[in-house]
Formats: structure tokens, sequence, C-alpha cells
């Protein structure tokens, strides 16, 4: 493994979010099931004053776990120059096989982690717990999913040893290459345009209608995990390839390196917000039949909602300056 | 904004608290500031020494061919220069003549090189700002030397090289050929290595197969390989001194601990008379955790000024040596401030994020005292 203080803080943070998700997802089954907002019993006091605990240490493990999201993509940045054939942070996900796994679990873990914290903000708007039982439910497979995410992460960074050899981004995301990568590098940027701007298109148009009549927040949530999906393949297929001038380099995070002024941070962090805020919005759907949320929960929507906008447009004006800006065209 | 407002007067009142009790809240952030402090000089010195690396090994050739004699480095002779300037991708090979040279009033080693191109004369040297510090008792202005034969030869330095630089040439001494041969005794027509110079770096891998296959007996090293080693040495030495330190950072998490959950009774009636008055315990808890936030974050602001302070005007006196790993020639290094964003978050990881789990469930408890007991009690 590599002793360097960042791998050091990001072990830490797998170990402190770990043992606080456990404890709070088993705290989070008693409540749930002893939960009886009717009974004064001392049982039932107890389990009350026992939420304000576990929904404030939730909530800040799981911001500290998705800040160790970008973390981790950092540290894959700085470490790539311990391996051979490592030009950034894809080589040195590649080292490995746990890499790119733990990449994946930790970006859906905080997409998850986000959706949960909106919806135990909403939860805590109302006097009676009224999203109570159904934010319970959800942490368990949440808790698992970070849990498994976090164990992956470190195998991946206790495996990595300076001078293994791995590939480079250009063989990784390559249009020859085999693979997801390779695929994504495939797809022609004709096509990836016209997929991201529906993406965008659909999100805009369902966040109208949920800003101006409360509903459709579901589609609004399908849009935005669509536009998730849009953009990824946007990335790889054309954005970076904007970025670089280069009309073969696919690597989405040669991006965040400071050749192209740390650009990849922001785009990402854009898309996170804003896939994050339309899924709360959707997951909020059902919630407004709650009478003691009626009041609060549409404008909380509107505000998840107008946030989701400016993730996605954040994400969506990087990748179009270049195409604006330079002279660089696709031929 | 009703939010903000509602915060900004969470925070007002909390700092007010805080002020109430000064001294022993003091002690508390200067602990905290102290093990905040301690990683991040590590830090801050690891990323400086690796930028200074860097900057220092940019100058230096793509490619060093030495050549091996039994597992050992050995004189490269005067034909392999055209081999591999021979390959294709080469644009220039230079043959150098670099040693060590113990000096034995001195105790220390210093790097003697002959650049090609040697401004000065015979028996004058240059010399770098740590030679001309250390060397003991020039003789009539000379620097003697003890050489092969058994003699002594005495060089004038004619000039010093400049500070800024001294991380690399702070034990360095410049000569001629002639000279360089006549101390260390070796033969015309060898060199101690070469360097090849490689204009596109995509050739550099094929290069070093060709030359390989050419002279078997030499080892080519490229200078990504010293970048990486140099990166990962500087790494392991911080990370190691960090894990050292964990044993401070834990005595003081233990520290904030005992002290979060041992609430004087002064504070328990404070919370008390709070919820008697109609303040909830999610109040209770948002007083608590600004509490915390500002206790941390005053903390680590105290502690990262004087890490950089430590670092970049004092030097790094605290572990320049465990880090640096020099002997008795350390060079006196001015690093040049290089932070990076990321790096605070990971320190912000390695101390408040602990401090934030630990200080969670007394704060907790605190908030969730029955008033009722507390103003019986």
């Amino acid at each position: 493994m590599s002793v360097k203080p960042a791998v050091l803080a990001l072990l830490l943070t797998a170990g402190l979010v770990c043992l606080t998700l456990a404890a709070a997802a088993v705290q989070g089954l008693l409540i749930r099931r002893g939960f009886d907002l009717a009974s004064g019993s001392p049982r039932q006091l107890a389990l009350e004053r026992r939420t304000y605990l576990v929904s404030t240490a939730l909530s800040l493990v799981m911001a500290f776990e998705i800040m160790s999201l970008f973390l981790l993509v950092y540290v894959a940045d700085d470490l790539h120059e311990l391996f051979v054939g490592a030009m950034c942070a894809a080589g040195t996900f590649n080292v490995n096989s746990y890499g790119y796994t733990a990449l994946t679990l930790k970006t859906l873990g905080a997409l998850g982690c986000g959706v949960w914290l909106a919806v135990n903000h909403a939860d805590t708007l109302g006097y009676d717990y009224p999203l109570l039982k159904s934010k319970y439910l959800w942490l368990s497979p949440l808790s698992l999913l970070v849990i498994l995410a976090d164990y992956v992460e470190t195998r991946f960074l206790l495996g990595l040893a300076p001078d293994q050899i791995t590939s480079c981004c250009g063989a990784i995301f390559s249009e020859a290459a085999a693979g997801v990568a390779g695929t994504l590098s495939h797809v022609p940027p004709r096509l990836a345009q016209a997929l991201f701007v529906a993406g965008l298109l659909a999100v805009a148009r369902s966040a109208a209608h949920v800003l101006a009549t409360g509903r459709g927040a579901r589609i609004f949530a399908a849009a935005s995990a669509a536009l998730f999906a849009a953009s990824l393949i946007a990335v790889v297929s054309f954005i970076s390839v904007f970025w670089y001038e280069l009309p073969t380099h696919h690597c989405p995070f040669c991006l965040i390196q400071a050749e192209y002024g740390f650009v990849g941070y922001p785009l990402y962090a854009g898309l996170i917000l804003g896939t994050a805020c339309g899924l709360a919005v959707g997951a909020l759907a059902g919630a407004g039949r709650h009478a003691s949320l009626a009041e609060v929960l549409p404008r909380l929507k509107r505000r998840l909602t107008v946030a989701a906008l400016a993730g996605f447009g954040l994400t969506a004006a990087i990748a179009a300056w270049p195409m604006i800006f330079s002279d660089f065209r696709l031929g | 904004m009703r939010w903000l407002a509602r915060q900004r007067a969470f925070l007002d009142f909390t700092l007010l608290s805080l002020w109430r009790r000064k001294g022993k809240n003091a002690a508390l952030i200067l602990a905290y500031a102290l093990v905040v402090f301690l990683v991040a000089s590590v830090m801050f010195a690891v990323r400086a020494l690796r930028t200074e690396a860097a900057n220092v090994l940019a100058g230096t050739p793509e490619l060093i061919v030495q050549r091996m004699l039994a597992g050992r480095h050995e004189t490269v002779p005067e034909s392999y220069v055209a081999t591999v300037k021979a390959i294709r991708g080469v644009s220039r090979v230079t043959p150098r003549l670099w040693g060590y040279y113990f000096n034995r009033a001195a105790g220390a080693t210093y790097t003697v090189m002959a650049p090609a191109g040697f401004a000065h004369g015979h028996g004058e040297i240059v010399v770098g700002p740590g030679v001309a510090r250390t060397w003991l008792s020039p003789v009539d202005g000379q620097y003697l030397f003890r050489t092969v034969a058994g003699d002594s030869a005495g060089f004038v330095p004619v000039e010093a090289l400049p500070e800024d630089t001294e991380l690399v040439s702070g034990d360095l001494i410049l000569m001629s050929g002639a000279d360089f041969r006549r101390v260390f005794g070796l033969p015309e027509g060898f060199y101690t290595d070469l360097a090849v110079s490689v204009p596109n770096e995509r050739e550099l891998e094929t290069v070093t197969e060709k030359i390989q296959r050419a002279l078997p007996d030499t080892r080519p090293i490229q200078r990504r390989e010293l970048l990486r080693t140099y990166a990962a040495v500087f790494d392991w030495r911080g990370g190691y001194v960090i894990v050292l330190l964990s044993g401070a950072g834990l005595a003081f998490f233990i520290f904030a601990w005992d002290r979060a959950t041992g609430l004087s009774a002064e504070e328990r009636r404070e919370i008390g008379v709070l919820k008697a008055l109609g303040w909830d315990t999610a109040d209770v808890l948002s007083m608590k955790l600004w509490e915390g936030l500002t206790i941390s974050l005053t903390a680590f602001l105290l502690g990262l000024i004087a890490a950089y302070v430590h670092v970049f005007l004092a030097g790094a006196g605290l572990f320049a040596q465990a880090l640096k790993g020099w002997s008795v020639l350390a060079p006196r290094l001015d690093l040049t401030p290089a932070i990076d964003p990321t790096e605070l978050l990971s320190l912000f990881f390695l101390t408040v994020a602990p401090y934030a789990v630990i200080t969670l469930i007394p704060a907790w408890r605190a908030a969730t005292t029955d008033p009722d007991a507390v103003m019986r009690g």
C-alpha cells in the first residue's frame, strides 16, 4: 500500500463512515420496529431521542462519504506517477481489479447518500416524523452499499504498490479497447451529443412542470437519472475530446488535472449534485400525503429542483464551453 | 432566509457561551491546533519537497545509461557513445564524468562533476553553497584534494553556484575533465555514464529496449523512474511520520472525548434552563454542533497557519531531517510555498472528521438531557 497522507485520510474516513453507518443502521432498524408516536412510554421517548442521534450521525458521515469520493479521485490522480504506464487517475484505478469497482460503488453510494440526506431533511421539517419509517427502511440497503464501497476502496488502496505496471488512459479509453471504456469511446460523437442534448431538454421540461405544478416529480427523477447516464457517455465520447482538442483522446480523468484547469472537478460535482437532487425530488414524490409536510414539502421540492437544474447547468456549461470558444471542430 | 437567521442566532449564542468558558476552551483549541499543526506540517513539507524534486529533475536528461559489471556500476568506454547515438530517436549523447569525493576533515561526501563545457581552466573549481560552508581549512585559498596516486592537489575556487538550487548543487564541485581524471585516476576514453536525450517521450521505451539489446551490459534509467522514486520516497516518509504522530492524535481525541462527555454542572444547568425556556432537542443539538464546528475550524485554521509558517518560513525545522533524509551536508532549503486544495481536504479528514464523530454522542447526550432532572439535580 502507499502510505500517503491522503490515502491515510481515505482509510480513516472509510473506517469512521463504516462504523458509524453500521451502528446507525442497527439503531434505525430498532427505531423502525418499535416506533409508535401515539405511545408515551419511556421506551418510545428513548427511541424519539435516539432518532436525533441517528439522523445527525448519518448526516455527518454521509457528507464525509460524498466528499471522500472526490478525495479518492484526487488520490488516484496524484498517485499515477508511481505506476509504470499510468498518465492520470485512469491508470491508477486500473492497477488492480478493485479500482473501477470502488469508483463505481462510491459514486452510487454518494448519490444514494445525497438522496437520503434530502429525505432526512424533509423528515425533520414535519413535527410527527412523517418519513421516519421509510427513511430507515432505505437506510439498511444504502448502508450495505456504502460499506461495500468503502471495503472495495480499502482493498484497492491496500493493493497499490509502487512500480506496478498498468495501462495509460490512451489505451483504456481508446476506440480499440475492449470493455465498457472502449465501448463508450466508440459511441459516435453525434449520437452522444444528441443523447446529451435530449437529456438536458427532458430535464428542463420536466423541471418546468415540477416548478409550475408541483407534479411530475418521478418523471423529473427519471430524466435526471437518464441525463446522468447520457452525461457519462458524453464525457467520454465528446466533452473530453473537445477539452483536449484531440480527436483520439477520450479519457474522463485527464480533465481533473491542472493542465486543463481542474475543470473535471466542477464538471463531475455539477453532475452529482444535479442527479442527487433530481432523484431526491422523485424520492419525495409521495411524501406530500403527510399532513405535517403539506405546507413545507412543495417549497423543498422546488428548491431541490432548482439545485438540480443548477448542477446540470454547470455540467452543460462546462461541456459547451470548448465547443463554443475553441477553434477545434470534429470533422 | 429564516433558516439562515436562525442558524446565525445559534452561532451568536454559541460564541458567547464559548467565550464565557474561554480558559477551558482555549486549552482544547490549543491542543487541537497542535495536532493539526503537526499533520499539516508534514503534508506541506512533503508536497514542497516533491515539487522541488520534480523541478530539479526537469532539467536532467530523459535517459541515463550506466554500464554494469558483476552487478555494480562500472565506467563506460567511449565506443558506447556511437552505438547509442546510432539508435533512431536519440538526438544527443553526452558522456558524463562525475563521482563522489569523501573529505575526511569535513566528514562529508561531495559530488564532483566535470561538465563538458567547463568554462574555467586547469586547477580551478566551481563550488556549491554547501561546499563553501563545510569544507574546512582551505590552504592559501585552495581546496586540497587527495588524489588516487596518494599526493594532494590544490584547486582554487573561482565561482560559487547560486543558493537557489541548493537541493541539487549544495554538495557539488565542478572541475575540468583533466583534473577529474587526475583526482580519481580514471583513464582516458572512459566515462562515468551517458546522458541520452530523446526528444519524443513516446519513443523512450523503444529507445531503452534498443539500448539494452545493443549493449546488454548497460542499465538505462529513465527520468520518470527517478521522479517516481522521489515521489514514492517522500510520500512514504510523510505517511510514516503521520502514522507515528497518530499516537498524539489519539491522545488528543481521547482528551476531547473526555472533555465533551464530562459536562460541568454549570453547562448542564444552562442546557436545562434552555430547554425549560422552550428550546427543543434539535435546537440544543444544533447549538452543540455549532460549538464543535467553531472549535474545529478555529483550531484547523490556527494549526494550518502555524504549519505554513513552520514549513515555508522556518524551513520545517521539526521534520526536515526525517523527510529530506540527507546526512552531513543537509542543504539549506527554502521550500517554495505550494498548497493543494485537496491536500486541505485530506487534512480535514484526518483531523476534523474524527473530532466531529467522537463528540457527536456526548453532544447528543447533552441535548437530550431532561430539564427537570437537571434543575432538580
